[in-house]
C-alpha cells in the first residue's frame, strides 16, 4: 500500500436474490479486496439485503465523460422504435 | 438437576452478554466506519445469543423471572462469565486480541454444544455457529493484518496478545458444574478442546508473525463469581436504568 493514510475506494455491488443482477449499492474504503468484501458484508448486508457481493476498486471503473453526454446519449432519444413498448407483455413475465 | 442446568445456561449467556456489552462500547468510536459497524454487528450477534440463553434459563427456573431480570438485576458476584470477556476494550489491537482468544474458543465450544442431549441448547448452538464462524474470521484477519503490518501495529498487537494470554486458562479448567454437565451429556467437555485450541491459535500467530507467550496461562475466577474490578463498573453502566427506575420499559 503506497498511501497509508488514505485507503483506496471500492465500489460495492449486491445481488439481492438469485436470478437478479448485482446492483451498485455504494462505496467504501479498504486496504485490499478481502477487507473490502468483509466491510461490504458488514455495512451493506446487515438487513439481509443480499446473497452475493462484488467489490471493485473504483479506479478500475472507466466512466463516460458527462461533457460528452450530448453525443453519447441524445441520438437515441428520438428512436422510440428501439423500445419494445409496442408489445403486450404477459403478466407472468417478471423483471423486465 | 434443573437448578444445575439453569446455572450452566446462565454461564453461557453471561459470556455472550458481557462481551457483547464491551463491544457495544465501540459504537461510534471505531477506527473507521466499516470496523465500527463490524464490531457492533458482532455485539448484536452476541446479545442475540444471550437472549436465547436467558429466555431458556428463565423458562427452566420457572419462578416468574424474565430474561431482563437475569441481565439487569444480578450483582457481579452472581455473574459467571470468563475474566477475559470483561476486560476493558483498551486500544483496537487489545480488542482484537480479546476477540480472537474468545472467538477461537467459542467456535470450538459451540461445535461440541451442537451435540448436546439438551435439544434447546443444541438448537441455540446450531444457530450461533454461523455467527461465530464469521466473528473468528474477522478477528483472525485483523490479528494477521496488525501483526504483519507496520512496526507500530505489530508492537500493539503483540502487547494485546501478551496482556490477555493469562486469561485463556479459564476456558479449559473445568469447575464442578461443568464436569457435571459434561458427564450428563448436556455440557461440553472443554478440557478436551484445550490442545486443538492452542494449536489453532499458534497457526494464526505464525501467520501474523506474533510471538506466542511462553508460559502456561493460569488466571481463573470468573466462572465462580470472582471477578476483576472491571465487571462492577461495566454492570453499573449496563444496569443503571433498571436500578434507577425499576421495571422501566421502552
Amino acid at each position: 500500500m503506497s498511501d497509508k493514510k488514505n485507503w483506496p475506494l471500492y465500489e460495492v455491488f449486491i445481488r439481492s436474490k438469485n436470478g437478479l443482477n448485482h446492483r451498485h449499492v455504494g462505496s467504501l474504503h479498504a486496504t485490499d479486496e478481502e477487507m473490502a468484501l468483509e466491510n461490504a458484508r458488514d455495512v451493506y448486508t446487515r438487513r439481509s439485503e443480499g446473497v452475493s457481493i462484488w467489490v471493485v476498486e473504483s479506479r478500475h471503473i472507466f466512466a463516460s465523460n458527462p461533457d460528452e453526454a450530448g453525443e453519447l446519449f441524445e441520438p437515441a432519444q428520438d428512436k422510440v422504435y428501439r423500445h419494445p413498448t409496442f408489445y403486450e407483455l404477459p403478466d407472468e413475465v417478471k423483471h423486465i | 438437576m434443573k437448578e444445575r442446568l439453569f446455572d450452566y445456561i446462565l454461564q453461557l449467556g453471561d459470556n455472550s452478554l458481557i462481551l457483547g456489552h464491551r463491544l457495544s462500547e465501540w459504537c461510534g468510536h471505531g477506527p473507521i466506519l466499516e470496523v465500527d459497524m463490524a464490531l457492533t454487528n458482532i455485539s448484536l450477534d452476541l446479545i442475540g445469543q444471550t437472549r436465547n440463553y436467558f429466555q431458556y434459563a428463565a423458562k427452566i427456573e420457572d419462578k416468574g423471572r424474565t430474561e431482563d431480570d437475569l441481565a439487569f438485576l444480578r450483582t457481579d458476584r452472581q455473574y459467571r462469565n470468563y475474566l477475559l470477556v470483561e476486560q476493558p476494550n483498551g486500544d483496537f489491537a487489545a480488542t482484537i486480541a480479546r476477540q480472537f482468544y474468545f472467538d477461537s474458543f467459542h467456535l470450538l465450544f459451540l461445535q461440541e454444544l451442537v451435540k448436546s442431549k439438551d435439544e434447546q441448547l443444541a438448537a441455540i448452538a446450531a444457530k450461533s455457529v454461523k455467527e461465530v464462524s464469521y466473528h473468528l474470521r474477522f478477528s483472525s484477519d485483523w490479528l494477521i493484518r496488525l501483526g504483519d503490518g507496520t512496526e507500530e501495529s505489530r508492537t500493539k498487537m503483540q502487547e494485546g496478545v501478551d496482556d490477555l494470554w493469562n486469561f485463556t486458562a479459564e476456558f479449559f479448567l473445568m469447575n464442578d458444574l461443568e464436569k457435571e454437565m459434561a458427564a450428563a451429556g448436556i455440557g461440553v467437555d472443554v478440557q478436551a478442546l484445550e490442545e486443538s485450541y492452542y494449536a489453532q491459535i499458534q497457526e494464526v500467530f505464525e501467520a501474523a508473525k506474533i510471538q506466542m507467550p511462553d508460559y502456561k496461562p493460569g488466571q481463573i475466577g470468573g466462572k465462580d463469581g470472582m471477578h476483576s474490578e472491571h465487571l462492577g463498573h461495566l454492570l453499573a453502566e449496563m444496569q443503571y436504568m433498571q436500578r434507577a427506575y425499576p421495571g422501566m420499559e421502552w
